[in-house]
């Protein structure tokens, strides 16, 4: 237990007992304890899980922030690493893994696919970037990001987590948190928040169809 | 007449044939035109007559100039020898051609895939679905008159990526600021989606009677998301208690659009994205490609090349192997002990990519008509260490480890069985086929490269099953160690590249198909260039994805456990079976 990380709530210990008692807040030993123990979910889908595999091993080893423990369920997890392209038609898999991992969860987006398409985004079945769906919280550049960049997102993330506060946490807010729609296969991606769009532009389309048509119709002004 | 030319003279199929079918006189194009009324029959005379009892490859061309759609058929003999290339020429807009896979049951999957991307309809295909997208998807993606939402112009480099240096993000130009557009007349709300009635309709076997007592069988459904299905590969089940009656894989899961996009690149433009195929190992892929664009420029890379790439298409057989050898025990329950041991073998793999192409695994190493630069000062000597000393010992304790377990033997000995009749008839390739007792291997079969100068042997199996397919990746891997020993001590000095590399590469028309001996299996380009700087048709031919053909023959009356076994001993990468 580090002294700077924990016991810095200005209180002067005596040190006689300093071994044996600490001073801390509720939040710093709240998020002092879960940083330092994310579980990643066991969950890849292109190259990217190949580093993260290599990112668990004997040379990288994510053991030692705490994270070793990789579980293939989501509702055992805290971190969803996205490690590789997401497709359309792995995007409703996605969103409800998401759905079922229990509070707090964060999300990774690892490597320039999940991140926003990558070399791929302009693919028919590429979703551009796991965000559009779920909330992301590190974003790793690159393709694929090395074993030690993913090691910098992951400390970023227990960063992150050091400065939440329990007051404002949303798992802890008053209002319920929502689960995200879960995206439905259509002749393209639907996203069932955007219903409404889809159908005003369809709306639209069909007027302006039926406008060009009657301009089409009507005999042009300068023959009469 | 040599004994050579005896084997390698192509049948003059014209005169035999009179009627039915034309030799394909295009510039830069081989094989015939067949009638599409006949190919049922050409097709058997050709294997059972003929000898051509291997299919590679079934793909579909859009020709949209002329107005029609081919499909292409590559077959080979495996007692090794020049492959046979034929087409059949459909009209766009009806393109109806009979299913071969009453002949060469490996075209199921590959005739799907045809079906699903350009919409050429298989008639007495036994299960003829989408296979890549999802059932009611909008449009054959393709075809060269399906544009995706996020277009921007036929070919790259496009010219409106920053119109006066203003950056304009793909999602402006379209409606809903993201990569999807729908029909006009669409109602989101309506939509019914039949993409999982379908899947489960095609599994017939949901109920049976049997002693005047009704048992439902029940389906299991194994991924996307699952720890031991390799990524994204999902497969659905029935079983009946623990048995396994019936199987179907489910892909498409990581299907990121290779070929369209790879249309659309230049022919430079793509070696990247061959990386990311088979992401364990990059090398092998640069080097098919490279192989199927030299053969349509007929250049050939200088002496130094080609040793290089051997050297690093072996390293890459190395790394692949250990780390499926070490994920099949993953599977069977040895929970990544085994795989640390690989992947520590892999990381030192990995170091010399790294040091000579800047990336450890998408290496982005060859070029047409060479490698893109020559091995970094002590390079030499950490292979020279790696293949001499340190691989073999470790090979050697990673057999002494695994190959007496008695688990091991108990798991994988008689489980997933396949005959050497089963494995041609469905197009296994690689270690699947090699473990049936099938001597085919490219490098063998039909050398490229310099591996007709070298001295290895091709591992083979004999009874087909698991355990067989593993012990053929561990002699595959001595082997490799043999080759990479004679590759490291006769590498010559010289240049490591013919002609000056160029952005744009000068591609005469024609077609070709390049085929690498991959870690997985036999890995084809299909490439046609008709002279622009855009390849007008790129297929892969991705050993992992055909490979998959053979899961369901494999596991039924398997034990549900058996089928993760099954699975890992074909060692699938979903960035290959999906592309």
């Amino acid at each position: 237990m580090s002294d700077d990380g924990l016991n810095s709530t200005g209180l002067v210990v005596p040190a006689e007992i300093r071994q044996q008692v600490t001073l801390t807040t509720l939040d710093r030993i709240y998020n002092w304890s879960r940083r330092n123990s994310v579980w990643p979910m066991m969950f890849g889908l292109a190259c990217c899980a190949i580093e993260m595999i290599c990112t668990a091993a004997a040379r990288y080893d994510f053991a030692r922030f705490g994270m070793e423990v990789m579980r293939p369920s989501p509702r055992q997890a805290d971190v969803m690493i996205v490690s590789g392209t997401v497709t359309k038609k792995m995007i409703p898999q996605i969103v409800r893994l998401y759905n079922q991992m229990a509070e707090p969860k964060y999300v990774i987006a690892m490597g320039a696919c999940a991140s926003g398409g990558g070399p791929f985004k302009e693919g028919y079945n590429v979703v551009a970037g796991v965000d559009k769906f779920v909330p992301v919280d590190v974003y790793i550049p690159g393709c694929p990001p090395t074993p030690q960049a993913l090691l910098f997102g992951l400390i970023t993330l227990q960063k992150k987590i050091d400065k939440e506060s329990l007051k404002t946490v949303r798992w802890y807010s008053k209002e319920p948190v929502l689960d995200i729609p879960i995206p439905v296969l259509g002749p393209d991606l639907m996203d069932p928040r955007k219903y409404e769009a889809i159908k005003e532009y369809n709306a639209a389309q069909a007027e302006q169809a039926i406008a060009i048509e009657q301009l089409d119709q009507t005999p042009p002004l300068n023959q009469a | 007449m040599s004994e050579q030319d005896v084997v390698t003279q192509v049948p003059d199929l014209t005169s035999r044939f009179p009627e039915q079918v034309v030799k394909d006189t295009r510039q830069g194009y081989e094989g015939y035109i067949v009638q599409p009324d006949f190919l049922l029959e050409f097709a058997r005379t050709m294997r059972d007559e003929d000898g051509y009892d291997y299919l590679s490859s079934v793909t579909g061309v859009d020709y949209l100039p002329e107005g029609k759609l081919e499909v292409v058929y590559h077959v080979y003999k495996t007692i090794g020898d020049k492959g046979l290339v034929f087409k059949v020429q459909l009209p766009r807009d009806n393109s109806i051609v009979t299913s071969l896979v009453s002949i060469y049951p490996g075209a199921e999957f590959q005739e799907r895939e045809a079906y699903d991307l350009l919409g050429i309809r298989f008639e007495n295909h036994p299960d003829l679905r989408r296979i890549l997208m999802w059932e009611g998807f909008a449009g054959y993606p393709l075809r060269k008159d399906w544009k995706e939402p996020f277009y921007e112009e036929d070919f790259k480099p496009f010219k409106t990526r920053w119109p006066q240096g203003k950056i304009v993000r793909a999602e402006d130009g379209t409606p809903f600021k993201d990569n999807v557009e729908y029909p006009s007349d669409f109602d989101p709300e309506n939509w019914v989606s039949e993409s999982e009635s379908k899947l489960y309709e095609s599994l017939k076997v949901i109920q049976q009677e049997s002693d005047g007592m009704k048992t439902d069988r029940i389906i299991v459904n194994l991924g996307p998301q699952h720890p031991s299905t390799h990524g994204v590969f999902r497969m659905v089940a029935v079983v009946e208690g623990e048995t396994i009656v019936e199987l179907k894989p489910v892909f498409g899961y990581l299907h990121r659009n290779h070929e369209k996009i790879g249309e659309r690149n230049t022919f430079l433009q793509n070696i990247p994205f061959t990386d990311r195929l088979d992401y364990i190992s990059s090398m092998s892929n640069n080097f098919g490609y490279v192989l199927a664009v030299e053969k349509l420029m007929n250049i050939k890379p200088p002496d130094r090349a080609e040793y290089l790439r051997v050297m690093m298409a072996e390293l890459t057989r190395i790394s692949s192997h250990v780390m499926a050898i070490g994920f099949l025990l993953n599977d069977l329950g040895a929970y990544f002990t085994p795989a640390l041991y690989a992947l520590e073998e892999r990381e030192l793999i990995l170091d010399i990519f790294e040091a000579v192409s800047g990336s450890r695994m998408m290496c982005n190493y060859m070029r047409f008509g060479g490698v893109v630069r020559d091995l970094p000062e002590g390079v030499l000597e950490k292979v020279n260490e790696l293949v001499f000393d340190r691989l073999p010992r470790k090979i050697d304790e990673l057999d002494r480890y695994l190959t007496e377990n008695e688990i091991v033997r108990n798991r994988c000995e008689g489980v997933g069985v396949l005959t050497p009749e089963q494995a041609i008839a469905l197009s296994c390739a690689g270690p699947m086929l090699r473990a049936s007792g099938v001597p085919y291997d490219v490098r063998r079969a039909e050398p490229y490269s310099i591996y007709d100068q070298l001295d290895f042997d091709v591992a083979i199996g004999i009874h087909g099953d698991v355990y067989d397919r593993y012990l053929v990746r561990i002699e595959e891997i001595r082997q490799s160690l043999k080759i990479l020993q004679q590759v490291v001590k006769q590498i010559p000095d010289g240049p490591i590249m013919t002609g000056k590399p160029a952005y744009q590469v000068r591609v005469p028309a024609g077609e070709a198909y390049g085929r690498v001996e991959g870690p997985k299996g036999e890995l084809g380009y299909y490439v046609i260039s008709n002279g622009k700087p855009n390849p007008w048709r790129y297929h892969v031919r991705a050993p992992s994805f055909i490979n998959l053909t053979s899961l369901a023959p494999m596991c039924r009356g398997e034990k549900i456990a058996d089928a993760i076994v099954v699975l890992g001993a074909i060692d699938i990468v979903l960035g290959e079976v999906d592309r």
